[in-house]
């Protein structure tokens, strides 16, 4: 006879913490909901307003300029590739979850991976709860987020935020934190200001790994936006969903093609405008 | 003869330990125990203890000790980059350790610049970017920071490299940047851990014959760490000698060589004794002028003002040494109608041969002020031998 364990109600309590957040915080996550859903339209219809071909030209242009002729030769191809499948406006769509999911993302992460910096006790509580974030299925956060935000958009730009967080947050402390200590110890023997200190030193000296954090953050983003597709928002993810659906291979794999274009345009646009920086 | 300077810096009873029970580490300090029977003990390092020295104005004070002595520990307690576990240090009045952290950045500020051993330069920022830091920081306005980062670069020879980055120079120029950096903040005292150490001989070399020129044209006061015997003879005015975290002797270079406090600083200086092997003769400088013995006082003052002597030898027909006259000997003889210089000179000054072991003449000094003279067996005189040149002969004796 098997011994008979109670199980833990792990799960209940889980749920009964989201359902208590969700009553008492409504206000807050509706806030938060408007706020976001105004700046995911408002982006989306600035981008969608553009001619098709301005945007490419733009696109094209930025490359150029950060980056080689050759990336901006694949941009022109590449995009050209998505036009032609009928799938530009859907990558609009996911361009523009990918974009405010990061802004927020990075916002976030910025102050909070230089605090984790700077002081030790921080850095040992965040540490964990990040290796908690980024290990946990990334379809999990979907659940959480609709009964906060509905379903759509900005749920998945709460999913996003949260799967895509935590490399921007950990290189920033750590860009910190490898600036040599005889270097902190110069700007602290001329009676710099923890602000001084910061701004002047710590921070120019960690810009190119934070860009690195940066970058890492937006494929994640990426990542995370197709996937957000289950929950309800539009873009390339969408596109593969309903091939799922309705058992279309080609569709797929077409809009998939797309995902993997605008992963690379943005992987090697923030890469080259990290050795910008260092240069 | 300390005395009569004014204190810059007076530090008393320095302690630091490096771990979280510092007073454990201090009674077992008190009951007597070392650095490492405490170390067994607590696991506490004792990085400083007890120690007790001042700093005069204007002075080039070398802080000496083999690796592990406690030498950076000791020169960042100062602008407290390292909390001291007790004591006092005194500069101007205030006492650092007690300041609260306002009035800490504030007494950095006008008190201290640094100079590191591996220079330390921002890489992100241009040399004269690096040697605005400090003005910056205070925030001087731009127009006058750029002056003055630009007087103090031309100062180090670095005129011309305003634009570079630290790394398209080389080692000795990136440490001339530190340099600027530190004199352009014109604190009052100038702080450098083995700033020279990681340089190559000949460059180093000339960095410290560039810091003396600086040093004794702006009297800026300086601590100046060191491992190196030979570097802490050739520039410092004083040198304070750790060992394991305590001082065992502090005193002027001829101190530290000719009355070494104990077996530790003897077998210190040990390396740099050659003055066992070289003689008088390596010291020896030739004489500017002399006078005969028939000649009168005012000849002899003519002299001495034309060659800037203050006291001059006295040769009879056959080049021999019969004795010597100072400057006010020399007047006073005037004054009172002397004929010759023979009837006011005086025997009371050093004669030695060639072959006279250099260390021997230290002695000489502390017992005499006068420059020693170097003659052959006849009392033919050969040569002298100042102060300065047997410290410097014996610094560059080291260097083989
Ligand atoms: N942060 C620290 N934690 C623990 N022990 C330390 C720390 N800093 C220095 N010590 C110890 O204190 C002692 C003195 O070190 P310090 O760096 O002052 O020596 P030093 O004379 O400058 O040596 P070096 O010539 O190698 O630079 C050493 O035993 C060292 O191991
Ligand atoms: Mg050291």
């Amino acid at each position: 006879m098997a011994i008979d364990f109670p199980r833990i109600p792990l799960g209940d309590w889980i749920e009964g913490g989201l359902n208590w957040l969700t009553t008492e915080y409504s206000g807050v996550t509706r806030g938060i909901s408007r706020i976001t859903q105004t700046g995911i339209d408002g982006l989306n219809d600035a981008l969608m307003w553009l001619p098709d071909w301005s945007l490419l030209v733009i696109i094209v242009g930025l490359c150029w300029w950060l980056a080689n002729v050759r990336l901006a030769i694949g941009a022109v191809a590449g995009l050209a590739l998505i036009w032609d499948l009928g799938l530009w406006d859907p990558m609009i769509e996911t361009l523009t979850l990918v974009v405010i999911a990061t802004l927020v993302a990075v916002v976030i992460a910025l102050p909070v991976g230089i605090a984790a910096a700077l002081s030790e006790r921080l850095y040992k509580t965040i540490m964990p709860i990040l290796d908690f974030m980024q290990t946990m299925p990334a379809f999990v956060y979907l659940i959480p987020a609709i009964p906060f935000f509905g379903i759509g958009s900005v749920s998945a730009i709460f999913a996003t935020v949260i799967f895509s967080m935590p490399p921007a947050i950990r290189f920033t402390t750590l860009g910190i934190r490898q600036v040599p200590t005889e270097l902190v110890e110069a700007a602290d023997a001329y009676g710099a200001t923890r602000g001084q200190k910061l701004f002047k030193v710590q921070l120019p000296l960690s810009l190119p790994t934070v860009m690195a954090g940066i970058n890492q953050t937006i494929m994640l983003a990426l990542s995370m936006v197709v996937i957000a597709a289950m929950i309800g928002a539009d873009g390339l993810g969408s596109e593969v969903w309903r091939a799922i659906q309705r058992l279309r291979p080609g569709d797929g794999f077409e809009a998939g093609i797309a995902v993997v274009i605008l992963a690379m345009l943005l992987d090697r646009l923030t890469q080259s405008l990290r050795k910008k920086g260092k240069a | 003869m300390s005395d009569n300077r004014n204190v810059k810096i007076r530090v008393r009873n320095l302690s630091k330990v490096f771990g979280s029970q510092p007073k454990k580490a201090l009674e077992l300090r008190d009951q007597g125990l070392k650095r490492p029977e405490i170390l067994d003990k607590t696991g506490q390092t004792l990085g400083l203890s007890n120690i007790d020295f001042d700093v005069y104005e204007g002075e080039l004070l070398v802080i000496m000790g083999l690796s592990g002595s406690g030498k950076s520990t000791l020169i960042r307690c100062l602008n407290r980059l390292i909390e001291p576990t007790e004591g006092e240090i005194v500069i101007d009045g205030q006492n650092i350790p007690s300041l609260k952290e306002k009035e800490l950045l504030e007494c950095r500020r006008r008190h201290f610049s640094m100079v590191f051993q591996n220079f330390a330069l921002f890489p992100h920022r241009t040399v004269q970017e690096n040697a605005e830091f400090g003005l910056e920081i205070r925030g001087v306005d731009a127009a006058e920071r750029r002056e003055t980062a630009r007087n103090a670069l031309k100062q180090v020879g670095l005129d011309g490299w305003e634009n570079a980055l630290p790394r398209q120079l080389s080692g000795g120029m990136q440490q001339r940047v530190g340099l600027a950096r530190a004199l352009a903040n014109d604190a009052s005292v100038l702080l450098m851990d083995e700033a020279f150490s990681a340089l190559d001989p000949l460059i180093r070399g000339d960095m410290q014959q560039e810091l003396l020129q600086l040093q004794h044209r702006m009297k800026k006061t300086t601590v100046f760490i060191t491992h190196d015997l030979d570097e802490a003879l050739s520039i410092g005015d004083r040198i304070v000698l750790l060992k394991d975290g305590e001082v065992v002797q502090i005193g002027t270079p001829e101190e530290i060589l000719t009355k070494p406090a104990d077996d530790y600083v003897r077998r210190f200086i040990e390396g740099v004794d050659k003055s066992r092997i070289l003689s008088a003769e390596s010291a020896m400088r030739k004489v500017r002028s002399t006078v005969r013995d028939t000649d009168g006082p005012r000849t002899a003052l003519r002299k001495m003002r034309d060659h800037t002597l203050d006291s001059i030898y006295i040769l009879d027909r056959d080049r021999r040494l019969i004795g010597l006259i100072d400057a006010d000997a020399a007047s006073q003889a005037l004054e009172d109608g002397k004929e010759t210089v023979t009837e006011v000179m005086t025997q009371d000054f050093r004669k030695v041969t060639r072959d006279e072991p250099l260390h021997n003449l230290f002695a000489m000094f502390s017992e005499n002020r006068f420059p020693i003279a170097v003659v052959d067996d006849d009392q033919v005189l050969q040569g002298v031998v100042v102060k300065g040149a047997v410290l410097d002969e014996l610094a560059q004796a080291g260097d083989h």
